[in-house]
């Protein structure tokens, strides 16, 4: 005979202001195989444990029914407990009272019946439950990093220097991302090139990083500890064994090209580095502008080449590696500003820049050499327009989020500007100004202080009259229309996802939210993990956040893999699929719906009229299988069950529904 | 107490703006006041609110003041404002209806606008067909701006961009009754 | 091709001269516009500003009309304020509301009717060969801004219109004649012609914005494909002047207009000669030194 004990959870107000929760006790305990029952304030406490595990003694409990929140949050949690006591941790249930009762009811009475409904569906599930023991796989001792910006640098820096091998992925030639195309950094002001370099240089020649540049992850299969992952080098068309990057053949090729490194304000050439201390220092070419690769002519800088590197008949390739941990750092672009705003001129008008291409005009390795010229005639523009809030929080036109770092570089933009411009007239159109971190609000009081003019309004359009541009705004403050006449209008525009991120992702069995962002296990307790067991996400991969909040996140996610990677094995949830051979048909259905690719055949020894025969049937691996019990809804024989949700225990919870 | 005291609006403020709203399509919370639309509103100087503070008056449940502002009257129904909104509020639509409740209420703050609307529909009455001169004259005589548009007269009379006679739907008992079916549907609700 | 014609009230008055040359192209090209009998006045500006109802009302009665006579057809508008109204109805007819309406009007009405503009009209494909086809005159020292106005374009969600800030069909269509077309910054910017009778003191901003951009990006003349558009930026060029001490000197003309005249149309023909603003001198210069396409 079962020995049940059910346990109702308060949550302090969050379930007990609306559930009866003495009441919902009291029901409990008189349903079949219930011993015993009771609430508890907090049932995920230290005294709420303690008060479960004297229970199970004091009454011989030998299963739990736990109504309290989503098993998503405590289950773990319950399980850890029952693993010290007498109770296998799997003979238990959680019946989510929380968020799907408390929480989205209001009627009282209504809650207290729902509520006392699904204990006794737990209770239904539980009675049939099976003790479980898990099993154990070996961890493969490296990291993959996808992702060569801050967040990437960081992460792998510092697992790098924990002591295990990374490899860290860039799709572009070079190490850097958007970090390093900064002039300076705010509130400090401290040059931000200057402070990534190093880091990037350093990531460049440790020993326990292989750095892949042009590269991009194609495939993932396996589960944490022991992920495979196929890498696609793209071709370079220059041998980076050999090249010492000299970069003679730079300085002789013919073809030049906007350089999107410099937001299409500078120049390069069609073979490149992407910026003078890119990592690797070595040249790539670019096939679609290469004139040898798309029209067979030219071809000097093979010629001028001393050692003989470049290669136009370079191929992409393909390497695949074992990994135990991944981290995502895929950061994120700028909102192409022209397609969403025609208000703004669309692109039309060469003065109406973005904040990138701010930075890229107010750098001193930029194409103006740090002198503020204006792209149209290169005249220093005496006055500035900066508008925030371009292609954020506009839900009708392009996002809805903020994208947090903008208040602040826009009030970097302004003192950079007047800083540079003796009498410069500098004027921002802001909704709000949101400077949450340590030393923001004194830099935006400082801005002001500058001389910066705060104009509270969004500009509802920006044209050009007569050699200036005209913004017409709002000052909302005093209730009229304002229009400014500017030399140059600078767009603080939306950082949305990087291009394909989501599709990487995707390969790791990572998702996104609606704007793309990739989704934390949970925003405030699982902040670097993700629901892929062994996946974390650093940076802007993750949302919109400045420097600062990325490089604190890329450690963190570094901390969680090192403590994965610190152990030698790790357990495994026994709840998947088991296959019951003798009624297994061989159809092999389950095999082309399984996502891990964790169900293969085998062929059993059989004995058919008398006669020995060979039977296929599917075989489970445990290390792959995931638990997602696609197999087991798949199966048109019912032969496989997932262990813990087998088809039995879910009927029976059903079944309770309508007792 | 000073100003205005948000405590000691009547409820009914908020029914009312509620149901006003609700007939424009919209939802007052949407808007958080950027100014985007009095931004590009091309009559925005002759108003003596700004569109964003006929919103925001009735976001604060100050019906009294937004029925009375002459901004609804302004308004030119031009569209910029909703088309540009970033979240889009329709505002125009929100003038529109705020301007009918008014008007319906007896509140008219520009009675030139009120007097152009109420003679621009005479005609409309009469031959089915709008006929300037009979909106002018009405208008004229009724706004105190007799000689209106005046030095254009013989010109226009001339080029026959005026006509003496006014055109007449053959029907035009069908269409006074839409009129008079529409204004008792409107009243209705 | 034959469309089904909702002329509006405009075009029997002030707006003569559209009439007049759309007529004249209409006939070069081969159109047909069969003008829906017993049509009446759709409302604008007043209507919608009395109530929902007769907003939509009125003007939904010419669409029960076409629907009637002219199944099938689409109904071309050449005014933007009647457009506009005819979009609103059009998508009353669409939504739920469809039953009230009818019987406001007392006749079904199912919204089987396409509203098209002149510009939508004369940028088919096939249409616009038609027109290069008639056109004679080359108007090579035109330098012309598009207005558009508001309501071809606003509110897209009635209009559905794709470029609402910076449309492109008038455009192509006027350089046909030969003529340069300049971009400029206030193509869709509100004229203020609503107010025209009741504070026309109130748009004078509005014309000189207009005029100032349209000069600065240097066009020597207007274009427009509406009657309420044209009367206002045509008749108070002067008082605007007049108001800003100004001298902008902008002929205005209507997009059929241009193209008659380019097909060959005198000015009576096309109705050129009675504008307010003078239009005549830049058109006389131009067919001086015409030459044939």
């Amino acid at each position: 005979m079962a020995r049940a004990g059910v346990f109702i959870c308060h949550c302090g107000s969050n379930i007990a202001s609306v559930i009866d929760v003495e009441q919902v006790a009291k029901s409990a305990e008189q349903m079949t195989g219930v011993v015993y029952a009771a609430t508890n304030k907090y049932a995920c406490s230290i005294s709420g444990q303690e008060m479960m595990k004297q229970a199970i003694i004091d009454h011989q409990l030998d299963r739990l029914v736990i109504a309290s929140c989503t098993p998503r949050m405590h289950e773990t949690t319950f399980r850890k407990m029952l693993g010290k006591t007498s109770v296998n941790p799997y003979m238990l249930e959680v019946a989510n009272i929380r968020e799907q009762c408390s929480w989205v009811h209001t009627d009282k009475e209504k809650a207290t019946a729902k509520a006392i409904d699904l204990v006794r569906m737990s209770l239904a599930k539980v009675l049939k439950n099976q003790p479980l023991f898990t099993s154990s796989i070996p961890v493969c001792k490296k990291c993959l990093v996808i992702g060569g910006g801050i967040a990437g640098i960081q992460a792998a820096l510092d697992i790098a220097d924990g002591g295990y091998e990374v490899t860290l992925v860039e799709r572009e030639p070079s190490l850097g991302g958007k970090m390093v195309m900064l002039d300076k950094t705010f509130p400090t002001l401290d040059c931000s090139a200057c402070i990534s370099t190093p880091k990037m240089a350093e990531v460049g020649a440790h020993p326990r990083i292989k750095l892949m540049s042009s590269c991009e992850v194609s495939a993932v299969s396996g589960y944490i500890g022991n992920f495979e992952v196929t890498i696609k080098q793209n071709p370079r068309y220059v041998d980076h064994d050999i090249c010492t990057g000299c970069g003679l053949c730079e300085e002789k090729c013919p073809t030049k090209l906007k350089s999107s490194f410099d937001q299409g304000l500078g120049q390069r050439k069609a073979i490149y580095k992407l910026f003078p201390q890119a990592v690797p220092a070595k040249p790539v070419i670019d096939a679609q502008h290469c004139t040898k690769l798309t029209k067979d002519k030219c071809g000097v800088c093979a010629k001028v080449c001393p050692l003989g590197c470049i290669n136009f008949a370079d191929q992409e390739s393909y390497t695949t590696d074992t990994f135990g941990a991944i981290i995502l750092a895929t950061g994120y672009q700028l909102i192409d500003w022209g397609s969403h705003y025609p208000e703004y001129g669309g692109g039309a008008y060469a003065d109406v820049i973005s904040g990138l291409q701010f930075e890229r005009l107010v750098n001193a390795s930029g194409p103006t050499e740090g002198k503020i010229k204006r792209p149209s005639d290169g005249a220093q523009p005496k006055s500035v327009a900066i508008i925030k809030c371009v292609g954020s929080r506009d839900v009708a036109k392009a996002h809805g989020y903020c994208s947090r770092a903008c208040c602040m570089y826009a009030a970097k933009h302004a003192h950079q500007t007047i800083e540079k411009i003796a009498g410069a007239q500098v004027y921002i159109f802001y909704i709000d100004v949101r400077t949450p971190g340590k030393a923001y609000e004194e830099f935006y009081d400082r801005t002001r202080e500058d001389g910066a003019v705060y104009i509270r309004g969004r500009v509802s359009k920006i044209y050009e009259e007569n050699g200036k541009l005209i913004c017409k705004g709002e000052d909302t403050l005093i209730g009229k229309q304002v229009t400014v006449e500017v030399d140059l209008v600078v767009l603080e525009t939306a950082m949305e996802p990087a291009a394909n991120s989501g599709q990487t992702a995707a390969l790791a069995g990572v998702s996104a939210d609606k704007d793309g962002w990739l989704t934390e296990a949970h925003p405030k307790l699982r902040p670097v993990e993700t629901q892929s067991a062994g996946v974390f996400l650093c940076g802007t991969a993750q949302g919109p956040k400045d420097i600062p909040d990325t490089v604190a996140q890329a450690s963190a996610a570094a901390a969680k893999v090192l403590g994965l990677l610190a152990k030698d094995e790790l357990e495994t949830s026994p709840m998947i699929s088991a296959v019951d051979t003798s009624k297994c048909s061989g159809c092999r259905f389950c095999e082309q719906v399984c996502p891990v690719k964790a169900i293969s055949m085998i062929d059993i020894p059989s004995i058919y009229n008398g006669q020995k025969v060979k039977r296929t049937v599917a075989q489970v691996n445990s290390g792959l299988c995931s638990g997602c019990g696609a197999c087991s809804a798949a199966c048109r024989t019912g032969c496989i069950d997932l262990l813990g949700f087998t088809n039995k225990q879910i009927l029976e919870e059903v079944d309770a529904l309508w007792q | 107490m000073v100003g205005k005291n948000l405590s000691l609006l009547p409820d009914e403020n908020k029914q009312k703006i509620e149901s006003l709203v609700k007939k424009a399509g919209a939802k007052l919370s949407d808007c958080y006041q950027c100014g985007k639309c009095s931004a590009g509103c091309p009559m925005a100087e002759s108003m003596d609110l700004m569109p964003r503070q006929v919103l925001r008056y009735l976001q604060l449940g100050l019906l009294q003041e937004a029925l009375s502002s002459q901004a609804p009257w302004i308004c030119a129904t031009c569209q910029t404002c909703s088309a540009r909104c970033p979240h889009d509020v329709p505002i125009a639509e929100i003038m529109e209806a705020i301007r009918r409740q008014a008007d319906q209420m007896g509140i008219r703050p520009l009675r030139r606008t009120y007097l152009f609307s109420k003679y621009f529909l005479l005609p409309l009455k009469l031959f089915g067909r709008n006929h300037e001169l009979t909106l002018t004259m009405f208008y004229n005589l009724t706004s105190g701006k007799l000689f209106q548009h005046f030095t254009y007269l013989p010109a226009m009379l001339k080029s026959r961009k005026l006509k003496i006679w006014p055109a007449k739907v053959k029907n035009r008992l069908a269409v006074r009754k839409i009129m008079e079916n529409c204004e008792k549907e409107a009243q209705n609700i | 091709m034959k469309y089904s014609y909702f002329p509006g009230c405009s075009m029997e008055a002030t707006g003569i001269e559209y009439a007049k040359s759309l007529n004249y192209v209409n006939r070069a090209i081969g159109l047909d516009f069969i003008e829906i009998e017993d049509w009446n006045c759709c409302g604008a500006t007043a209507g919608h500003t009395k109530s929902h109802e007769l907003g939509i009302a009125l003007p939904l009665r010419n669409l029960a009309l076409a629907e009637q006579q002219l199944p099938g057809l689409a109904m071309a508008v050449p005014c933007a304020s009647c457009y506009s109204r005819m979009k609103y109805a059009l998508q009353a007819a669409h939504s739920e509301e469809r039953e009230k309406f009818s019987r406001l009007i007392d006749m079904p009405v199912e919204g089987s009717v396409e509203i098209v503009s002149i510009m939508d009209i004369y940028s088919v494909e096939k249409t616009k060969t038609a027109i290069s086809a008639a056109i004679t005159k080359r108007l090579s020292n035109l330098k012309i801004a598009c207005y558009y106005g508001c309501l071809y374009s606003r509110p897209p969600k009635i209009t559905m219109a794709h470029n609402i800030e910076n449309p492109q069909n008038m455009d192509e269509l006027v350089r046909l004649t030969g003529a340069t077309t300049v971009d400029w910054a206030y193509k869709t910017e509100c004229c203020g012609a609503g107010h025209h009778v009741d504070i026309p003191q109130e748009s004078k901003p509005l014309l000189y914005r207009i005029y100032k951009n349209a000069r600065a990006n240097g066009a020597n003349a207007l274009v427009t494909a509406c009657p309420m558009c044209m009367l206002n930026l045509d008749m108070r060029q002067g008082a605007v002047n007049k108001a800003y001490d100004e001298n902008f000197d902008l002929p205005v003309y209507y997009l059929s207009e241009i193209l008659a005249i380019a097909m060959g149309a005198t000015f009576k023909e096309c109705g050129v000669a009675s504008h307010f603003h003078p239009a005549k001198k830049l058109l006389q210069k131009e067919n001086e030194t015409k030459e044939v396409v």
